[in-house]
């Protein structure tokens, strides 16, 4: 017997995340795992990259750098036998170091950064490892609820080698008081929050540069087995 | 075998258009894959597919991003890695990537070929067919939908309303109730574009959309 719990992902409908109510399925999923298992994903290349796609310090400056503390994030892309992916596309978007989204319909008044976009993407390399440069996001104001905040986070979307390898997240930051406080997060089974928080890392910590968070990100395996 | 917990989903939120599909909203920074899935010359009945994605209340969702994956017109998944000649070709991939805000009424329409009967086990000029594929799939495409109030990924596909027959054949229309499998075949209509196929997707209701487990 198996004591872990793999049942990891939050459910389609969470109440306490509002907007879930009108926009999950409310009818059962069809499993169809046999007809799409074997399904590939496009191999994305080098040629999908600029030239700082993986440093959001650097990839939107337009007189400087941009405001805030510079963080290193970086980590291994594996499926869940603990196999490495290569050429997994991660890209991340993240609000700047005010807790401001660039994005048009955002209304939270703090200071946009002419500096800083927000956006990046990174291919893993062969041992399944990636990592870029960017700014600690800052927390921000929504409107789920009176006086909600969104803990500090970065968004991920990382798509795998099969159909069923590609995963949309959020990585947190170690210690966040609002994790009590954030139905999104709360979202997620008691035992699997753990996964989405990046671990602070010494040995990563670039010296007069940069604190390091490492974050490894694991996708459904290949060759699934049934569990009892 | 030892096997680690997968990283949870969490939403893609309402703020990932100026990362995931930045030139379709016109931020200044660029895109791996759009709505546009052709070039001038690549071999295949052109179509449109339109549709829009209906929340539990009967409005438009226009905050979400809609995922296509298709094979070619001859029945082809794409495996070669891409490359910047594909690029630059426009080579066809057969992956699409649309966010539903920059349409009047959150309608997403991409552009493609229809894509021929998938069958297994065959290579071809470096494509290897996608495993198994389950032989005799109708012509479909994979759709995947992320957006503000999902959780997690959600999955569907697009079947053809012309192609009854192979329809009747497709092993995983198959499994669905029968008056289910209407929810995932798009109907043809014309239009001075040419041919196109309009699908809804219905989150919730009477219609609901059948979306798979992965």
């Amino acid at each position: 017997m198996n004591s872990i719990n793999f049942d990891v992902h939050p459910p389609h409908l969470s109440p306490e995340y509002k907007s879930t109510i009108f926009r999950s399925p409310t009818k059962p999923l069809m499993i169809v795992r046999e007809h799409l298992q074997d399904l590939r994903m496009p191999v994305f290349g080098e040629s999908v990259l600029g030239k700082f796609d993986n440093d959001l310090t650097k990839n939107a400056r337009v007189n400087g750098e941009p405001i805030g503390e510079r963080i290193k994030v970086a980590g291994r892309v594996m499926d869940d036998t603990g196999r490495p992916l290569s050429n997994v596309l991660v890209e991340i978007w993240q609000a700047n170091s005010a807790g401001r989204y660039i994005h048009k319909a955002e209304i939270h008044d703090a200071p946009l950064d002419p500096n800083f976009l927000g956006s990046g993407r990174v291919l893993t390399d062969s041992e399944g490892r990636y990592a870029f440069y960017t700014i600690k996001p800052g927390a921000y104001p929504w409107g789920n609820h009176y006086n909600a905040w969104r803990p500090n986070h970065i968004h991920f979307s990382v798509l795998g080698h099969q159909f069923d390898q590609r995963l949309v997240t959020q990585m947190y930051f170690p210690g966040d008081p609002l994790f009590a406080y954030d139905p999104i997060f709360q979202s997620t089974p008691v035992h699997a929050r753990e996964l989405l928080i990046a671990r602070f890392s010494m040995d990563w910590t670039e010296p007069e540069f940069a604190l390091a968070y490492e974050f490894n990100i694991v996708l459904n395996g290949r060759y699934q087995t049934p569990f009892e | 075998m030892e096997r680690l917990r997968q990283t949870p989903s969490q939403t893609v939120g309402p703020f990932f258009a100026y990362s995931l599909t930045a030139v379709q909203y016109g931020y200044a920074y660029d895109s791996i894959a759009n709505h546009t899935l052709i070039g001038p010359d690549t071999p295949g009945e052109r179509i449109f597919i339109t549709g829009r994605i209906l929340d539990g209340q009967g409005n438009p969702v226009p905050d979400a991003i809609i995922e296509i994956w298709q094979a070619d017109s001859e029945g082809n998944y794409r495996t070669a890695p891409i490359s910047a000649a594909d690029h630059d070709s426009h080579e066809f991939i057969g992956f699409g990537r649309l966010g539903t805000g920059t349409q009047p009424g959150a309608v997403f329409r991409f552009d493609t070929i229809k894509p021929g009967r998938v069958r297994s086990g065959r290579v071809r000029s470096g494509r290897v067919r996608s495993g198994s594929v389950t032989p005799g799939a109708a012509p479909h495409i994979n759709i995947t939908l992320f957006m503000r109030g999902s959780l997690r990924a959600l999955y569907t596909r697009l079947y053809f309303a012309d192609e009854a027959a192979a329809n009747e054949q497709d092993s995983l229309l198959a499994m669905i109730p029968t008056d289910r499998r209407t929810t995932l075949i798009a109907t043809a209509v014309q239009s001075a574009a040419g041919p196109g196929y309009h699908l809804d997707i219905h989150l919730q209701g009477d219609q609901e959309t059948v979306f798979f487990d992965l």
